[in-house]
């Protein structure tokens, strides 16, 4: 693909023209043994909501921070909004708007003038900001307390303000980096409304997520990463299907092997065997245990941390139609001479998907 | 949510560039009396001590006011300068990330770093102009050596101080860590401070001859024997020939330095 020229992709979004383009992104930083970003290539449409999902140090940030231009790639190419956002950077930032991992509002200011001093930057200014500023203020519940300086705002309001401050100079596509990480429930949940509301009204966006939920609630395609490389692209729905089966069961056990003598991969091989079965994986020992929500949890009961107990081990198990026979399995297991200490089913998910590309769990 | 934006490309950085500036007034009249209080405190009671205690008691002399008063005024106009783009630099890279938003508009970002670099120095100016106001109630207008003669070299060597200033604070903010800045202060600052031939003249320290060409390697100097130059032309001074090659190196160097530094910092 070749830029377009200026001013016709500058001036409307042509249908023809994706929101982005990204070809053989390569980024090592600087003494690094290897590349954050590994030969990542892709395209959004405009309208899409698009997920890149991962774990911490896949390569997420560093693959918005070149779209956004705050990185410099190695190698590769990247058009935002038509427009080549290496070789034109100024005019790439016109049409873009980030919303940051960290709070990064300016904390001299009061909630309202963020939003105004957002607009003026990009050229907006007098009425048409205030009321702008106004409208988002009162969209994202901020209304009572736009005068106040938000070095006094909570994570959940400084994030919905940081969103608002987005929105101030009508980006075509919205960045978000870990849009919900260390949020409460609830404030996930309002953030998650408004974004859905926003591409409703015909916004792009662009999201990291370590949360395949996040991913699954708000993505019309996502992309699995991992080392810096692209291991899975579709929908939801298209990459839950590369999972051996539609159901899971997961089993986690104990050995008390001193007693026993009986080995794990034993086990295994014998829980493939189970009728209904079509896949069976152990899960490394850094996986997370399954079916939460990533994030710090707070005020919930966390799971009991994997290293916390070395003898436990857990197997997952695939299956297509009938939910998978709970009780035969539970039988292999004690028939092997394992405990088994905890016993989950559910339907496959992301980090399913995750776990069957990497092994590893998504935190 | 496509609306086009309504300024064309062009102007659109000029218009971004404004914006930076009123955000910086906004954010400085807030903060006016912290700001006057961290800038001309500390010389304001150097001049009160050196110009008008010691010559008071017999232990200076009353000369002595008058050539400490162009001295303090570069004085004032570097540090304010250095201070007002170095701390927010350090705090913004290394801590708050407050800049980044700024460095999303739609401007080359090395505009941001010259906004930051001139908004800097025009505080100085300002520090600098409140310095004369206070330093005639402090030591008397007949030390204070301003005339309607004078005044336009004043201000073109208070432009120049500011500039030092801003440049040096650039290459500071943008190289310093959070956690160095303690550092910044005792190891660079502080020998900027007795190092600059604020309080004595350059040429008084011939017999002292390794500490004056010690003074050579600050830029303050060469604005203070420019300002003293102006404010007290009969006393012996580095000559003009050096004076403004040097003090035009030290902006270009440190602005150059500063410069690098800071895409290094906004673009990684």
């Amino acid at each position: 693909m070749s830029a377009p020229s200026d001013t016709a992709a500058d001036r409307a979004a042509e249908p023809a023209i994706p929101a982005i383009v990204v070809e053989s992104l390569v980024k090592r930083y600087p003494h690094r043994p290897t590349n954050a970003v590994d030969g990542i290539s892709f395209t959004v449409a405009y309208g899409e909501v698009f997920g890149l999902l991962g774990p911490n140090g896949a390569g997420k940030s560093t693959t918005i921070g070149v779209l956004t231009t705050r990185v410099r790639p190695t190698a590769g190419h990247v058009w935002v909004a038509g427009v080549n956002a290496l070789r034109r950077p100024v005019d790439a930032k016109r049409w873009i708007a980030v919303v940051p991992q960290a709070n990064n509002l300016d904390r001299s200011l009061t909630a309202r003038q963020n939003l105004l001093f957002h607009a003026a930057y990009h050229g907006i200014g007098g009425r048409q900001a205030a009321q702008r500023a106004d409208s988002l203020l009162r969209q994202f519940g901020l209304e009572d307390r736009a005068a106040d300086r938000v070095d006094r705002y909570s994570g959940g309001m400084a994030q919905r303000l940081m969103i608002a401050r987005a929105l101030m100079h009508e980006p075509r596509v919205l960045f978000l980096d870990e849009p919900t990480t260390g949020l409460d429930p609830q404030a996930r949940l309002f953030v998650w409304d408004q974004l859905r509301r926003l591409n409703a009204h015909g916004l792009s966006l662009v999201l990291t997520t370590h949360d395949m939920r996040e991913a699954e609630e708000l993505c019309h395609r996502v992309a699995i990463v991992d080392h810096g490389r692209m291991l899975a692209l579709g929908s939801p729905d298209e990459l839950k299907r590369m999972a051996p089966g539609e159901n899971t069961l997961s089993l986690a056990v104990r050995l008390d092997s001193a007693q026993t003598g009986a080995q794990p991969e034993g086990l295994l091989a014998r829980l493939r065997e189970l009728p209904g079965i079509t896949g069976a994986e152990r899960e490394d020992a850094v996986a997370s245990a399954e079916g939460g929500t990533a994030g710090p949890p707070r005020g919930q009961a966390s799971p009991p941390a994997p290293e916390a107990d070395p003898g436990r081990v857990v197997f997952r198990l695939y299956g297509e139609g009938d939910p998978l026979l709970v009780g035969a399995a539970a039988r292999v297991v004690s028939d092997a001479g394992f405990d088994l200490v905890d016993i989950r089913r559910g339907r496959v998910t992301l980090e399913d998907v995750f776990i069957h590309l990497t092994g590893r769990g998504l935190r | 949510m496509t609306a086009a934006s309504p300024v064309p490309a062009r102007n659109l950085r000029w218009a971004a560039l404004t914006a930076l500036f009123r955000r910086d007034i906004v954010v400085t009249g807030r903060e006016l009396w912290a700001f006057l209080a961290q800038v001309l405190l500390q010389p304001l009671a150097t001049l009160f001590i050196f110009g008008r205690v010691l010559p008071g008691i017999g232990m200076a002399s009353p000369q002595y006011a008058r050539i400490l008063m162009p001295g303090i005024l570069v004085l004032t106009i570097v540090l304010t300068a250095l201070q007002s783009t170095a701390m927010p630099l350090v705090i913004d890279f290394g801590w708050t990330k407050e800049i980044e938003d700024r460095l999303l508009a739609p401007l080359p970002v090395a505009w941001v770093a010259l906004e930051k670099v001139l908004f800097a120095a025009a505080r100085g100016m300002v520090a600098g102009a409140m310095m004369i106001g206070l330093g005639i109630v402090v030591v008397g207008a007949h030390s204070v050596s301003l005339t309607a003669a004078n005044l336009g070299a004043v201000a073109a060597y208070a432009v120049l101080a500011a500039l030092v200033g801003g440049s040096v604070g650039l290459t500071l903010g943008t190289l310093v860590q959070p956690q160095q800045l303690n550092m910044m202060f005792a190891l660079i600052l502080t020998p900027m401070l007795f190092t600059g031939c604020t309080q004595y003249p350059w040429a008084s320290l011939n017999h002292l001859r390794w500490f004056q060409l010690l003074t050579l390697l600050n830029p303050i100097t060469y604005a203070s024997e420019g300002m003293r130059a102006v404010m007290m032309p009969g006393l012996n001074h580095l000559n003009a020939v050096y004076v403004l090659p040097a003090l035009g190196a030290a902006i270009a160097g440190f602005g150059w330095i500063g410069m690098r530094g800071f895409a290094r910092r906004a673009v990684g």
